[in-house]
């Protein structure tokens, strides 16, 4: 796993200072490209329909307007159903905490099992587990699609939850693992023969040792399963949509006139939960991102 | 969804095997050795009936006349005679090479300028990364709503500079037929390109200093090195990022339901978009299966000879 900050350019040629100027200069534009987004939406979203009608794309709101918001929030329509987008949101949560729980605690025992306990052809079972996940979602739509309306569990919360677990193994499986492996083998060997079982050793010895990786797993799996809507969009029915599908909705609902400004509050409620966790532990999301691609 | 290929690498550097037998056999308890196939046994079978179980299912549903249902009366590789002479699916296919072409190229374009550019002790590095980085943590869904209102030639980036006083200014690719494949590039390329930049700063990072630091008093210039010496050196790196690119573009699907929802028409449709439209609006899921395969197949085909390579040898950065 490569730390990125470890910040020691290779090279130590400093250059002249108008091309320093140069090279700061563009990577400001870059990130201006990168904010546009950002910036359009949370501006837009604290204006009145007024001032977007006669103001500019880039114009920062006059007068702060968080009507929008709470409108968005309480009143605006997904489809036929006038809640606003709160009910949805909540769905999403009730998916994500039980989901992100689950697969993380099984990604954990299924690392330290794979590591610390190995048997024959453990290798080949972690290569099937992982392998899966570059398959595209696709080919298992249909079945699921079947298998949940089998299960009783077709448009509710409980199938998505069942759904994400079973696609999050393999990178929970994927981030323990790799994390346990650099684990001393010696240590779990002493506490055998200090007399300690496979899951008082689990508990003990390495979940206390956990700690990075636990918060990589759970923010990766948090903001991959709060952002899903290729799932949502197939499984959850009516009332139990996440809240990525009901702002899809919401977005291309186009009865009345279109309120630009309720479409980018619905869409930051949307995204606020893992932009915040972005914010606060960007760190872990990208250790996540780039976990074990690049060594370093 | 991103997979980095950290996978390979783990599977290509296991623990030693010499290291394992004397811990197996002094741990070597029977129960305790049940214990851990066990523990991972849950996850094992959820994984080979819905992952590996579905896709035979799925492959089984391609053969088949299903349509509003899926029925199970095998009728050949009809679907798939069909999907061929579909236009629609034409069009997903065109679009998913200029798409995937280009983004694949600028994404790697910008990763690769903008790391070596941050590699250059700038100062506020870390809060630059951030920025750089923040697309990959939020869905396409919801920035896409800023996207589509950019983009939207009556409000967004057409309009707003008309306003500055070019009143013929025009961008309005995402309303044309034949220009909104390339919005979804412009879009894909600002969520993804940070993404790309972690990857190499992270692999320049790892590139030894005393031969950079050699070929600087040698008298190389900064370009030179990073030509010559750093970027060929972390050759591994594109590859994987390749790999990963390649593996999002046939993906893709959020992305256009977003922005485009398909449109105008179908003109921008991608295969993933395609095997949903036929698979749960149209009633045609032996279509919409046979779709799914070509997926399937088309990310297999990618990812397998670079697993296979990995396995083979590439343990080097």
């Amino acid at each position: 796993m490569s730390s990125l900050t470890s910040a020691l350019p290779p090279a130590e040629g400093m250059g002249p200072r108008v091309a320093r100027w140069g090279l700061y200069l563009i990577l400001l534009l870059f990130a201006a490209y990168y904010l546009l987004p950002l910036v359009v939406m949370v501006s837009t979203s604290f204006k009145s329909l007024d001032e977007i009608r006669t103001g500019s794309l880039l114009s920062l709101p006059r007068d702060i307007s968080t009507d929008a918001w709470t409108y968005a929030w309480t009143r605006a329509c997904i489809g036929a159903d006038c809640r606003g987008m709160a009910p949805y949101f909540m769905n999403s949560l009730v998916i994500v905490v039980p989901a992100v729980i689950i697969s993380t605690l099984f990604g954990a025992l299924n690392g330290y099992a794979l590591t610390k306990w190995r048997f024959r052809g453990a290798n080949v079972i972690f290569a099937m587990i992982l392998f899966g996940s570059f398959l595209p979602s696709q080919v298992m739509l249909l079945p699921m699609a079947q298998t949940l309306g089998f299960l009783g569990l077709a448009g509710s919360a409980a199938g998505l939850i069942l759904v994400h677990v079973v696609y999050g193994l393999a990178f929970t499986t994927l981030f323990f693992r790799n994390y346990y492996v650099s684990i001393p083998d010696d240590l779990v060997k002493a506490a055998t023969i200090d007399g300690a079982g496979f899951f008082q050793i689990f508990t003990k010895i390495m979940l206390p040792l956990s700690l990075p990786i636990m918060v990589v797993t759970i923010i990766w799996q948090f903001t991959q399963i709060w952002n899903d809507f290729l799932f949502g969009a197939s499984f959850a029915a009516g009332g139990a949509q996440p809240v990525t599908v009901a702002l899809n909705n919401l977005v291309n609902t186009t009865t009345g006139v279109k309120q630009y400004n309720v479409d980018m509050a619905a869409a930051m409620i949307a995204g606020l939960p893992t932009l915040v966790v972005y914010a606060l532990a960007g760190k872990y999301f990208i250790r996540g991102l780039t976990a074990g691609s690049v060594k370093g | 969804m991103t997979v980095p290929s950290s996978s390979y690498k783990a599977t290509a550097a296991p623990i030693a095997a010499d290291t394992d037998a004397p811990a197996r056999a002094s741990l070597g308890e029977l129960a305790q050795r049940h214990l851990s196939k066990l523990v991972v046994a849950p996850s094992f079978a959820a994984i080979l009936v819905f992952v590996y179980g579905f896709i035979l299912w799925t492959v089984y549903i391609s053969f088949t006349n299903s349509r509003m249902l899926p029925s199970y009366d095998l009728v050949g590789a009809e679907a798939y005679e069909k999907l061929w002479r579909i236009d629609r699916w034409y069009v997903a296919i065109e679009n998913l090479l200029i798409f995937g072409g280009l983004f694949i190229g600028v994404s790697l374009a910008i990763g690769i300028v903008l790391a070596v550019l941050l590699d250059q002790r700038i100062r506020g590095e870390g809060v630059l990364r951030t920025i750089y980085l923040y697309p990959m943590a939020l869905s396409f869904i919801v920035t896409g709503t800023a996207w589509k209102w950019i983009l939207n030639p009556t409000i967004g980036i057409q309009e707003f500079v008309r306003d500055l006083g070019f009143p013929d200014f025009t961008f309005d690719w995402i309303v044309q037929q034949d220009t909104a494949v390339y919005t979804l590039v412009i879009a894909a390329v600002w969520q993804s390109s940070g993404f790309v930049m972690a990857l190499f700063l992270a692999a320049l990072r790892g590139v030894d200093q005393e031969i950079i630091k050699a070929a600087y008093l040698d008298g190389a210039s900064l370009p030179r090195i990073y030509w010559g010496i750093v970027l060929p050196s972390v050759r591994p790196v594109f590859m994987s990022a390749f790999v990963i690119l390649a593996h999002l573009a046939v993906k893709s699907y959020d992305l256009v339901v977003a922005l485009t929802g398909g449109g105008p028409g179908y003109a921008s449709d991608l295969p993933a978009t395609f095997m949903y439209e036929m698979t749960f609006r149209r009633n045609q899921i032996a279509i919409g299966s046979a779709s799914a395969m070509m997926m399937l197949a088309t990310v297999v085909a990618i990812i397998v000879p670079y697993l296979y390579s990995e396995l083979k040898g590439g343990k080097r950065v």
